[in-house]
């Protein structure tokens, strides 16, 4: 109960101020509208025709909800309309990217922490990759693989296995060299193989470094799989929802796939929050 | 004392390439440990007690001088399992039980299961930590960690037992009532011990054999055979004069190498 209090202050602050730039923003339009009809607008007037636009330059927030809403529960899931069914779309091309990722990240990782060579090689290139803006790779990796006739689910989870790797490759270097000199010597005392200091040593320790690294990276790769679905002339997604409702100047549109994605975001980091506290509690870790 | 020493250092040395030059860590450290034999380090820090145990140990490998285990070079030896290690530390793995944290080596060295259990059980009871297996270390004492870890390191058939400060960070009442176990538990499996310690009376107490060290370079300034009987020794034996007088020499020795020093 001591933390609801702040977080729903904090929310009802948020809120009021939208509502305020709400009716500050789409005034403009209403006096336009008032001047040419030669009538005079009242502040009641004013405050409800800023709040019921069609296309108001920003939708209040319970246009935004009505139009999630709509989205989500007024139409078929298989409807063009549907939020659910662009959701899912995206959704699917996210988590097959997340996937990629995720292993790209732990096989690159792995082959860091063991290879000086690799170390040397590697990793300056994958902080490269990420000093380029998505934005210029993404309609060249679309098109490329385009012309060699993949489309669909296949480019958009490459690029979202693109910004997802990342995080899991820095946080597993890092989480793989966690232990200490005296717990590799304990294993040498041993005679331990390599492979078995990875897996009775090395990976347990990385477990904290990887959750914190998953939850980075599927909200890495929720971005990826929505900058692939704009300009690909896309049809279906978040990304495509977003882009249509851009050309037609359908605010509310935008910003229902805006709400729906950092919902199914939040929910993405929330699933990998359950499953590393399942993990750490099982390995005795949770305190 | 006839037979071929268990272990058999003649003449090693070790120096560390450190950014500030080299750093002469052990010179000309000649020793010879028979089988069964307790052998204490004892020094000031810096001296290289716990480098020469690593050295046997083969997590550091001498610069010069030649270093036997078991009759055969200290890294084939570690290779061949001729020992257990104990660290200042526990170092037991927080995500293993006790048990778990146990049968690691067992595991590594490939011990048949059934095997396994068996012997996670037998040392859970020689280090006195029987029906503590299920339990995580956070949830044990220090001390209990520490012993532990010592049963970790007899879970595998190791002629030796190697101990760094394996007490250094437990009250002194602890401290004693592990050394008296610790006797015990060397009388009962008839291992070779070597024990890095910084604490006279626990020198004294423990070995048939006290090796005084002396730091700038770690060399050896005495090695004392200890009269003291073998086996179990009461904690009452502290007062007797053979053992003030074992421990005034332990401390003869210390203060010559300080003397050198000067």
């Amino acid at each position: 109960m001591k933390t609801i209090l702040p977080i729903l202050t904090v929310v009802a602050a948020i809120v009021v101020l939208w509502y305020g730039a709400a009716v500050w923003l789409n005034s403009k339009w209403v006096y336009d509208q008032a001047a040419r009809a030669g009538t005079e607008v009242t502040t009641a007037q004013l405050i409800s025709e800023t709040m019921a636009q069609e296309r108001p330059v920003l939708p209040a927030p319970h246009q935004v909800l009505a139009g999630l809403w709509d989205g989500v529960a007024g139409q078929k899931i298989t409807s063009k309309r549907s939020l659910v069914y662009h959701g899912w779309v995206t959704l699917s091309a996210t988590m097959a990217g997340f996937v990629l990722g995720t292993a790209a990240g732990l096989i690159l990782a792995i082959g860091i922490v063991h290879s000086r060579a690799m170390d040397m090689s590697v990793m300056p290139w994958a902080i490269a990759s990420q000093t380029i803006p998505i934005l210029a790779i993404a309609p060249m990796v679309i098109v490329v693989l385009a012309s060699l006739g993949i489309k669909g689910l296949v480019p958009k989870a490459i690029i979202a296995a693109y910004l997802s790797f990342f995080p899991i490759l820095v946080g597993m270097v890092k989480g793989l060299r966690a232990p200490d000199g005296m717990q590799l010597d304990l294993l040498r005392t041993y005679n331990t193989p390599r492979a078995a200091v990875l897996w009775k040593l090395r990976l347990p320790s990385s477990m904290p470094y990887l959750f914190a690294s998953l939850k980075v990276g599927v909200a890495a790769a929720l971005v990826g799989t929505i900058v692939a679905e704009l300009p690909a002339g896309a049809t279906a997604g978040l990304g495509a929802r977003l882009l249509s409702g851009s050309y037609y100047g359908q605010t509310v549109q935008i910003w229902a796939a805006l709400f729906a994605a950092a919902l199914l975001a939040a929910a993405l980091v929330a699933v990998v929050g359950a499953i590393e506290a399942v993990t750490l509690k099982r390995m005795g870790m949770a305190r | 004392m006839a037979a071929i020493p268990i272990i058999e250092a003649r003449g090693v040395d070790l120096v560390f390439q450190t950014n500030d030059g080299p750093v002469q860590a052990l010179r000309d450290v000649n020793l010879e440990v028979a089988k069964g034999e307790f052998v204490s380090f004892i020094g000031p820090s810096g001296c290289g007690k716990t480098t020469f145990l690593r050295c046997i140990a083969a997590l550091e490998t001498p610069t010069g001088g030649t270093l036997k285990v078991r009759g055969m070079s200290a890294d084939d030896a570690r290779r061949e399992r001729s020992y257990g290690y104990v660290f200042q530390a526990a170092g037991l793995y927080p995500w293993r039980t006790i048990a778990g944290n146990i049968r690691l080596p067992l595991e590594i060295m490939g011990y048949p299961k059934p095997d396994q259990e068996a012997r996670v059980e037998k040392v859970l009871e020689l280090v006195d930590l029987k029906g503590f297996g299920k339990k995580f270390p956070w949830q044990l004492s220090g001390g209990m960690q520490q012993r532990a870890s010592i049963a970790r390191a007899l879970a595998f058939d190791a002629e030796i037992l190697l101990m760094d400060e394996p007490f250094g960070a437990l009250d002194e009442i602890v401290r004693d009532r592990l050394n008296e176990e610790l006797l015990k538990l060397w009388s009962r499996t008839g291992k070779t011990i070597g024990f890095v310690t910084h604490s006279i009376p626990e020198a004294v107490y423990l070995s048939t054999k006290i090796v005084v060290m002396s730091p700038r370079p770690g060399r050896i300034t005495d090695v004392i055979d200890s009269p003291l009987p073998r086996g179990e020794r009461p904690l009452e034996i502290r007062d007797s004069r053979e053992f003030l007088e074992i421990a005034h020499r332990v401390r003869e020795g210390l203060r010559a190498g300080h003397a050198y020093e000067v």
